[in-house]
Formats: C-alpha cells, sequence, structure tokens
C-alpha cells in the first residue's frame, strides 16, 4: 500500500465527532518520529492540540510541539493579509487595502474567498522554497481539515471559486490549488470514520462527491474507535447466565452483596461491549464494500481523555 | 432528572442545537416520536437524517415538504398515540433559499436575474449560514402555518453550534452589502468620498479577483437591491421566533470534554442573547458499576462464578475500562449541571445499538421521558 507518509500533503477530512483531529495529530507525529520535518495545520481555530501537547495557544505561526512536529493554526483573516502582502509589493497599497471597509466585507462575503485563502496557505507550507520570509521546507504538511458539513466542501472550494472569479489573477491562483489538490502523487486524502451506520453511508458518499465533483480520490480511509474483540462467542452464553443471576443466598453482609452486584454489572458491561463489537464488525465490512480506498482499522482507546501516550499508540497504526 | 415531556410543556417550537457527531438528529427524532405518543401533532425538520432512519418513517427525500409518518409503525411499536401526528421533513437549503427569492422578487425579470446570478448560485448553496438561516426560515414558515402543535428542529450539522445563532447576522451582513453597494456605484459615494483613491482601489481589486468577480457582485446587488428590506423585516420577525417564550433550545451533547466545552458556550451564548433555554441531553452516557468501585479487584469473584480464569480477567479488564469512563462521563455531567445551573440535564445511556427505525426511538425515549424515581433506578441499574 502506498504510504500517506510518502506524500508531501494529507488531508485528513470526515465528519464532525469522528476523531479527525485525533488521527491528523497522529499521523503528523507518525511521520515527525521517522524523522521527517513535519507541520500539522488546524483550520479552524479548534485548539485541539494545545489541550494534548499542553500549550497555550498555537496561533497562526509556526511553533515547534516536540522533535520534528510543528503545528500552525491557520486564520482566514491572516492567510487573506499574507496572500495580499505577496501579490502587492508597493506597501501604501496594501495598507490601503486594508484600510478600507470594502476589502473586509469583499473577503468575508465572497463565497469560497476565505477557504481558498487557506488552502493558498496550505500550497505555501508544501513548496521547496517558501514564500513567508525566513520559512524553511517541510518533508510532510498534515491538515486537519474543517468538518465535512455538507459534502466535499473545503476541497471543492477552489474549483467553487474558479467558476466564480472567471478571469483575472485569482482564477490562476484557485486553478493552481485546483490542480495542487488533485495531484495524486504529492497530495494525500484520508477520510476518518465510525463503525456506525450513519458515518458509514457519509463516508462512501463522500469518497463518491470527492472523485465526481473535485477529482480526489481518497487514498486512505480510517476506521476510529473500533471496540477489542474480547469475548468469544461461545463464552457469551456464561457470562449472560452470570449477569442474570439472582443474588446468592450464601452472599450475605454488605460487603458481599456489593461484590455479587459488581460481578453482575461487569458480565452485563461484557455483553454490552460484545454487543458493540459485533455491530462494528458489521459496519467495519460495510464500509470495506462501499469504500474503493483501503480501510485502516484504528481501536477504540478507553482513556476517558487523550494524551500523548494514547497519541502515540494511534501513531504506531496509522503510518 | 428531568423529562422531555416537562421542559416542553407549553411549548411549539423546540431547537435541538449541538456539535457535530453527538446525536442531535437521533435527539430531535425521538423528542417528535415522543411528543406525537402523547397526543401532539408533531412536526420534526431535519438536515441529515440517517437514511435507514429516514427510509424507516418514510421521509421524501426530495420536495422540502413534511410527510406524515405512517401511524401504523406507532401500532407496530406499540404505541396507541391517540390524536398525535408525527410529520418529518428533510429540508433543502438551497430549495429554501429559492422559495424566498421566489415569493419576495418584485417581479419575474428580478427574479430570473437573482436566481440565475452566478454569485447568488455560490451564496445560496455555499455561504457559511445560509444553510443555518434557511432552517430558521422554513421553520418559521411552517410555523406561521400553524397546523401543529410542537415543531421539532434539528440544527444543521456545522462544525460549531454557535455558528447557528450567528447565521442571520452573516447573512444579512452579506445581502445588504453596504460596504460593496456604496464602492460599485462609479456615480456613488464611494467616488465622491474616496476620489482618485477609488480607481486606485478599483484596479488593485481587480489585481486581485479578476474583473468579473466584480461585475458578478455588482449584478447580484443591482438585483437584490429592492428586497433587502424584505429580508430584513423577515429575518428580524424569524428572530423574534427564536426568542418567543414559547420556544426552546435544547443542547445536545456528548459526555466527552469538547462536547461539554461547546454546549456551555452554546449556552452562554443563549443567556447572552436572551435566547430560552429549556435543558440539555447528554447522549451515549457510560454506566459502569457504581462510582467508587474503580480499582476493586473482581478477578477472584469473577473467576468463581465463570470457572475460567482467563474469561475473568478479559470480563474484569472490560469492566474497569467501561467503569473508568463512566466516572469521567459522570464527572463531566455534574460539571454541565453545575455550570447550567439547572438539573434539566437529560442523560442517554450508550445503547447496545444503533437506532434506526421508530422502535428504536421509542428505546430513547424510555430515557428521555424519564422522570420519575423508577426510571431513574432503571436507567443507572443500565
Amino acid at each position: 500500500m502506498p504510504g500517506l507518509l510518502d506524500k508531501r500533503l494529507v488531508i485528513v477530512t470526515g465528519k464532525g465527532g469522528v476523531g479527525k483531529s485525533t488521527v491528523s495529530l497522529a499521523l503528523a507525529r507518525a511521520a515527525a518520529r521517522r524523522g521527517m520535518r513535519t507541520i500539522l495545520c488546524e483550520v479552524s481555530a479548534q485548539e485541539h492540540l494545545s489541550q494534548v501537547f499542553h500549550r497555550a495557544q498555537v496561533g497562526y505561526h509556526e511553533v515547534e510541539l516536540d522533535e520534528d512536529l510543528w503545528a500552525i493554526s491557520i486564520d482566514p483573516d491572516e492567510s487573506m493579509r499574507e496572500y495580499v502582502l505577496l501579490q502587492l509589493k508597493v506597501r501604501a497599497m496594501r495598507d490601503l487595502l486594508f484600510r478600507l471597509p470594502v476589502f473586509t466585507y469583499l473577503a468575508a462575503a465572497t463565497p469560497g474567498l476565505k477557504e481558498l485563502v487557506t488552502i493558498g496557505k496550505i500550497w505555501e507550507l508544501t513548496l521547496d522554497d517558501r514564500k513567508v520570509k525566513g520559512g524553511e521546507r517541510y518533508d510532510l504538511v498534515v491538515v486537519d481539515a474543517p468538518a465535512s458539513g455538507h459534502g466535499a466542501g473545503f476541497l471543492q472550494t477552489p474549483r467553487t471559486f474558479a467558476n466564480v472569479a472567471r478571469v483575472g489573477p485569482m482564477r490562476q491562483q484557485a486553478e493552481t490549488l485546483d490542480a495542487f489538490i488533485r495531484d495524486r502523487r504529492r497530495t494525500g486524502v484520508a477520510v476518518v470514520a465510525l463503525p456506525e451506520e450513519m458515518p458509514v453511508n457519509e463516508t462512501a458518499a463522500l469518497e463518491r462527491e470527492l472523485a465526481d465533483r473535485v477529482g480526489v480520490e481518497v487514498t486512505r480511509i480510517f476506521c476510529n474507535g473500533l471496540y477489542p474483540e474480547r469475548f468469544a462467542e461461545s463464552e457469551l452464553e456464561l457470562v449472560g447466565s452470570v449477569a442474570e443471576r439472582e443474588a446468592r443466598p450464601e452472599a450475605v453482609g454488605a460487603g458481599a452483596e456489593r461484590e455479587a452486584r459488581l460481578v453482575r454489572a461487569a458480565c452485563r458491561a461484557a455483553l454490552s461491549e460484545s454487543g458493540r463489537a459485533t455491530d462494528q464488525r458489521h459496519q467495519l465490512a460495510r464500509l470495506e464494500e462501499s469504500c474503493a480506498a483501503p480501510v485502516t482499522r484504528l481501536p477504540y482507546l478507553f482513556a476517558p481523555e487523550l494524551g500523548a501516550e494514547e497519541i502515540d499508540v494511534l501513531a504506531d497504526r496509522v503510518a | 432528572m428531568a423529562s422531555i415531556a416537562e421542559l416542553l410543556e407549553g411549548k411549539r417550537v423546540c431547537i435541538c442545537a449541538g456539535s457535530g457527531g453527538v446525536g442531535k438528529t437521533t435527539s430531535a427524532a425521538a423528542i417528535a416520536a415522543g411528543m406525537a405518543a402523547r397526543g401532539k401533532r408533531v412536526a420534526v425538520l431535519t438536515i441529515d437524517p440517517a437514511k435507514r432512519l429516514a427510509d424507516s418513517l418514510g421521509m421524501p427525500e426530495l420536495g422540502n415538504v413534511e410527510r406524515r409518518v405512517d401511524p401504523e409503525l406507532f401500532a407496530a411499536a406499540g404505541i396507541d398515540p391517540g390524536t398525535g401526528e408525527l410529520w418529518a421533513m428533510m429540508l433543502d437549503a438551497k430549495q429554501t433559499f429559492d422559495e424566498v427569492i421566489r415569493k419576495n422578487a418584485p417581479d419575474a425579470e428580478t427574479r430570473e436575474r437573482i436566481l440565475s446570478n452566478r454569485i447568488y448560485q455560490q451564496l445560496s448553496a455555499a455561504l457559511a449560514g445560509s444553510q443555518e438561516y434557511m432552517a430558521m426560515e422554513k421553520l418559521y414558515e411552517i410555523h406561521a402555518d400553524d397546523r401543529y402543535d410542537l415543531l421539532v428542529l434539528d440544527t444543521p450539522p456545522s462544525p460549531n453550534a454557535l455558528d447557528f445563532l450567528d447565521a442571520p447576522r452573516r447573512l444579512l451582513q452579506f445581502i445588504e452589502g453596504r460596504a460593496l453597494q456604496v464602492f460599485l456605484k462609479p456615480t456613488g459615494l464611494g467616488m465622491r468620498v474616496f476620489g482618485r483613491g477609488a480607481s486606485v482601489m478599483f484596479s488593485i481589486l481587480r489585481r486581485i479577483t479578476g474583473v468579473d468577480l466584480l461585475e458578478d457582485l455588482a449584478e447580484f446587488f443591482g438585483a437584490f437591491g429592492g428586497m433587502v428590506g424584505g429580508f430584513r423585516e423577515r429575518a428580524r420577525r424569524v428572530g423574534e421566533l427564536l426568542a418567543d417564550p414559547e420556544t426552546s433550545f435544547v443542547l445536545v451533547c456528548g459526555a466527552q470534554d469538547e462536547p461539554v466545552a461547546q454546549a456551555l458556550r452554546f449556552h452562554d451564548k443563549l443567556v447572552e442573547s436572551k435566547l430560552p433555554f429549556a435543558g440539555a441531553i447528554v447522549n451515549k452516557v457510560h454506566y459502569g458499576g457504581e462510582l467508587g468501585s474503580e480499582g476493586a479487584d473482581l478477578v477472584p469473584a469473577l473467576r468463581a462464578e465463570l470457572g475460567d480464569d482467563g474469561l475473568a480477567r478479559r470480563v474484569a479488564a472490560n469492566f474497569a475500562d467501561f467503569t473508568a469512563l463512566a466516572s469521567h462521563d459522570r464527572h463531566n455531567i455534574e460539571r454541565l449541571a453545575a455550570a447550567l445551573g439547572t438539573d434539566a440535564v437529560i442523560e442517554v445511556p450508550y445503547l447496545d445499538h444503533d437506532v434506526h427505525d421508530l422502535s428504536g426511538l421509542v428505546e430513547i425515549n424510555r430515557y428521555l421521558f424519564a422522570s420519575g424515581e423508577k426510571e431513574r433506578a432503571v436507567t443507572v441499574a443500565r
């Protein structure tokens, strides 16, 4: 399987709540551990990173979280500023532009412009010869894309925008970005899914939509949150009978009674986990069947909140 | 713990808000089904239901109209709704926007100019906030028809729940486009104020955006100009409906740190905007053992019962995992209830199976509509 880490850019997408940010971080971590100079881009100021790495804020500048692992939080307004800065060399013109409300308005209101400059910034990060002053080359750029509220959204932006701006430098820019996103050699697209009915359907639909509307082939699908199959079918009957068992007459005293209650609860939890795990395997099979891209399985992590240790567990699996 | 029926007493509109992936659509459908089962005429408006749920409720995929859920389905689930009716609709934001334009355009020519404008086409399909605003618009329209006792709105799947409340402002800001209108009229204020500066501006913007973009925008605002007043008025009335005492916002979230933090931010915004908050639904809550049972070594007792050391260890390890999740969930729910200053926090356990039909919704409603001690005992025992 051609590795995601062989690309220059990996865009991680998927619906909200599927663990997209965690998978992005795990990918970036995996690359960094191989000695690749890696940067992880957060797009809509989610600040997940700062939680995991106990940093105040990432913000719109490249910060080093760990060895070879960098991060940036891309803010569209800042990207716009930077874009204009690179387009217009005359300082007075820039200042005039930013002072006028019309510019701010245009930037805020033109459909897709914010997303376009955001993708423009991501593109800039992947360049061998960075345009930003003092910018250094990265081996890999991992993007935690905004949740696909509805369909291809974010990745479709350059194309949408190229349709709005028929001529001019912005159209050229949009076309450049569109080609960049569709460059299968350099750009990988990963979709994160959960082994549940709706996320499976949505992932299959998203894969088709990306192909039809953006011309993007999904490189990899991550099926996140899979429960371990801890119990064999043959064991469930026994566990079930204990779960249903009445309190034993010889179990006297509060301690013994409590223990018996916990034993029943533990057996119920085992049945519940087993039921979920079976459902999940069924959905995983549907996912593999309905999608063209290879599916990588990621385990459910029982830690209530994810820290660096859990990210490392996932990093072993994603690459 | 309150019941959703108590929280919605005397309400005509229930808006389910929350970030993506927390089971909002399922909660909205369950609330609607439960209220219908209690004899109300209810319509649920949803954006993006799971196909199996939509299919099982007989929800049409297109058409942007509500359809009645077959009463036979209630009978099959062992429910007699009496006079209750459940209607469901899959909302199409683009189509709703087109309807609004058709209804409000002063004449056929303006209507066609707008509908065929490329800026409009992108805007109605893609502008952040347009889907959210159109959900409100449709809610307002159906509410005005006065055909239902209760409307349940499942808000669009935005990454950030706050986008929903922000939508009317953002859309109006765009449509009014004052800054741009002034600028685009060659004889307008822009030219007079900026003089030569304006023509420099024009050339800069041309360089950056391409001329056609500006022309399309000018055309769009030219065509839209006459409708801005009507739009603003409409948005104002939609805003009034959201703030009406007969409306209530129900926050839907999960029990992990991030969804709870999001729910609290949304609640702050509701309070700040003086919008009516009813309560919160926490989905997929883990229950395991009882508080304080963490660390208890159950392996010997399990081995005695199961007669298999390996199995006993796996059952114990699984239980320990779920107990850790359960106590973390419990902690977050207590934090949520304390911050909301209410006991109107309804917990729905992590069910053993996914929900995709009416009987699944009925199962959820055992928790949503439970209010007494007995029901609570059932819930906690799971």
